[in-house]
């Protein structure tokens, strides 16, 4: 257990800036997600908190010390991996066990530990088979193990659920949760889920191209975004966008206005603040998304209750929204 | 119900396919026919081989002239002869198998300056053949004074450039994250190798263990250039040593005696070393 800053972390390979200084002070037992599309850094900003890759500019620290130059051995971290990365001909009780061997801890103490780690994720009949004889959840679970039992300060977990099925995702999404609340160990967890996101965190960092474009509570960031990139990234359905000009009365700095689909709703024509097509529903059962096509061409999304009637293909539908919700960002895609 | 469609497997069971068996057993004859010719000449007299027609039938002799064989040879005991054959073999087998997987391990796991320029050395010593490189080799062999010693016999032989390939293949194939987990969970570099990445490459040794003893066994030209002292002639080459030069008569039964014998310990590898791999490539365990 133990706290971990990153100091503006930066990293290149070779001429390219893969991440542009990164900053957040992790308090211990704090469950930080590090979120973002595929290629914006994300694995590779916890590779470098974990040890596998070299930090070129900035400053970790894990517990208050400088673990810049530490092995990944040596920086008392445990990892858990998207493919498991078990090994192959060892059985469960080994794979879990590897780690302690090697830091010589009595024979007796590993078979407790070990033994623990089992129970709490009912492992305990399978202690004997290999990898290979396992369901991916059972793999998940070993994998898990094999980070408990080191008793390590931090866990990383670098998107160790994609491989998973989407129900058995959503229980190992608990389990993780409840582990780690249970444990108390600082977890970063890396995924580009932003459900798992929002559910996972006390804190998450939106990654963009190598930036984090805001750290904060989900629930601060879903309503609060600070850029254009995260108001289109958190939120599912994702917010539809406009450009400024089309709505009177926005600022004169605004350049596009984000409205989020849970946010407008079709209304009568004297209310509404955007005309357009209707193009096709999805009804979810619970809430119908609207598919609307505007007249420049762009689509509009709308999310509405279940039980209200849906609007017929190519009907002209009218849209309003309560203008305290709406997002305003500037040419830079800053919040205004 | 529908019978099974009259084409493949069961058109094979009119006269194609006693045709294709009956071929096949002609095959078998004809290659085992000198063996079995070897195996009749060891069991008879001298004085029944020279004199035609051969024998085609085992003869009474068998066991005097394997043990004349075993004990006393001509040149050298045969006993002394497998015995040499077998360090040479099991040396060449078990060394290649070693330096190429820690070379191999090198190549792929670590990050050094000419790691590709080596690594391609080590392709194109593929190209060259021991009879090219032979007479320096034998050069620095005899300077090192490596000359009737088992020590001469192997390491000249031991480095493998197929072998490092095979296993740098293989290793390419293991995930990066496996080699990250043990990092993560404290190995160094050859605790990984050892724990795991030999451990997950054994059905590979089994087979290349075949392989490699089978040539290390079948070597002939290396061991009769280093070898001049008949006790440590390999089993191989000692067969050519024991026909006399000149007007001396062969010694025919003892000769096929110890061919029958040399061809005993290859078969035997095969034979265990199979089941082994087999069971290796039924449970994959990538």
């Amino acid at each position: 257990m133990a706290t971990i800053t990153l100091d503006n972390i930066k990293k290149s390979f070779g001429k390219t800036d893969v991440i542009h200084g990164v900053s957040i002070d992790i308090e211990d037992g704090e469950f930080i997600v590090i979120v973002g599309p595929s290629g914006c850094g994300k694995s590779t900003l916890l590779r470098m908190v974990a040890g596998l890759e070299t930090i070129t500019g900035g400053e970790v620290q894990i517990g208050g010390t400088r673990v810049n130059e530490t092995e990944p051995m040596d920086r008392d971290i445990a990892m858990v991996f998207q493919n498991y990365a078990l090994y192959p001909h060892m059985s469960v009780f080994d794979n879990m066990a590897y780690g302690l061997k090697i830091a010589k801890t009595p024979k007796s103490e590993i078979a407790e530990r070990v033994a623990v780690a089992a129970k709490m994720l009912q492992l305990e009949p399978y202690l004997t088979r290999r990898p290979r004889e396992l369901s991916g959840g059972q793999r998940q679970r070993v994998a898990m193990g094999r980070a408990i039992v080191r008793k390590p300060k931090a866990f990383l977990f670098d998107e160790p659920l994609s491989n998973l099925d989407a129900k058995l995702r959503v229980q190992m999404r608990l389990e993780i949760k409840a582990l780690q609340r249970e444990l108390g160990i600082t977890a970063l967890y890396v995924t580009h889920d932003q459900v798992e996101a929002m559910t996972l965190a006390d804190r998450m960092i939106v990654m963009n191209a190598g930036v984090a474009d805001q750290i904060g509570a989900p629930l601060e960031v879903y309503a609060n975004p600070l850029t254009e990139f995260v108001a289109g990234f958190i939120g599912s359905p994702a917010t539809n966008f406009l450009p400024a000009a089309a709505l009177p009365g926005t600022p004169a700095s605004a350049a596009r206005v984000g409205i989020r689909p849970e946010h407008a709703w079709l209304s009568t024509e004297g209310e509404a603040r955007l005309t357009g097509t209707a193009v096709y529903s999805e009804a979810l059962g619970a809430e119908t998304l609207v598919h609307l096509r505007l007249p420049d061409g762009e689509m509009f999304t709308i999310r509405q209750d279940g039980a209200r009637a849906q609007p017929a293909e190519h009907q002209t539908c009218h849209v309003a929204w309560d203008t305290d919700q709406q997002m305003e960002f500037d040419e830079a895609g800053r919040r205004i | 119900m529908p019978g099974p469609s009259h084409t493949g497997m069961v058109e094979k069971r009119g006269a194609g396919h006693w045709l294709s068996h009956a071929g096949l057993i002609l095959g078998v004859l004809i290659i085992a026919f000198p063996i079995w010719l070897a195996f009749v000449a060891s069991t008879v007299t001298n004085q029944e081989i020279v004199q035609p027609p051969m024998p085609l039938w085992p003869g009474d002799r068998f066991y005097e002239n394997y043990s004349n064989a075993l004990v006393s040879g001509i040149n050298a005991p045969v006993a002394r002869m497998l015995m040499n054959s077998a360090v040479m073999a099991l040396g060449i087998a078990l060394g290649k198998i070693l330096i190429s997987l820690l070379s191999a391990f090198a190549i792929v796991y670590f990050r050094f300056p000419g790691r590709r320029l080596f690594f391609w050395l080590i392709f194109l010593t593929l190209m060259l053949p021991v009879e090219v490189r032979i007479v320096p080799t034998y050069e620095v062999a005899a300077n090192l004074n490596l000359l009737n010693s088992y020590s001469g016999l192997i390491f000249p032989l031991i480095a493998s450039a197929t072998a490092t390939f095979l296993f740098r293949q293989f290793f390419m194939t293991v995930p990066d994250e496996l080699a990250e987990a043990a990092r993560v969970d404290g190995a160094r570099p050859m605790r990984f190798f050892w724990d795991i990445l030999v451990p997950m490459s054994r059905t590979n040794m089994a087979a290349l263990f075949v392989i490699l003893f089978i040539y290390g066994w079948n070597q002939y030209l290396w061991p009769l250039l280093i070898t001049t002292d008949p006790s440590m002639n390999t089993i191989v080459m000692g067969i050519k040593q024991m026909f006399p030069s000149g007007d001396d008569y062969a010694d025919w039964p003892v000769i096929m005696a110890t061919s029958i014998l040399a061809m005993l310990p290859p078969v035997i590898v095969v034979i265990t070393m199979q089941k082994l791999f087999i069971r290796g490539l039924v449970d994959t365990e990538k």
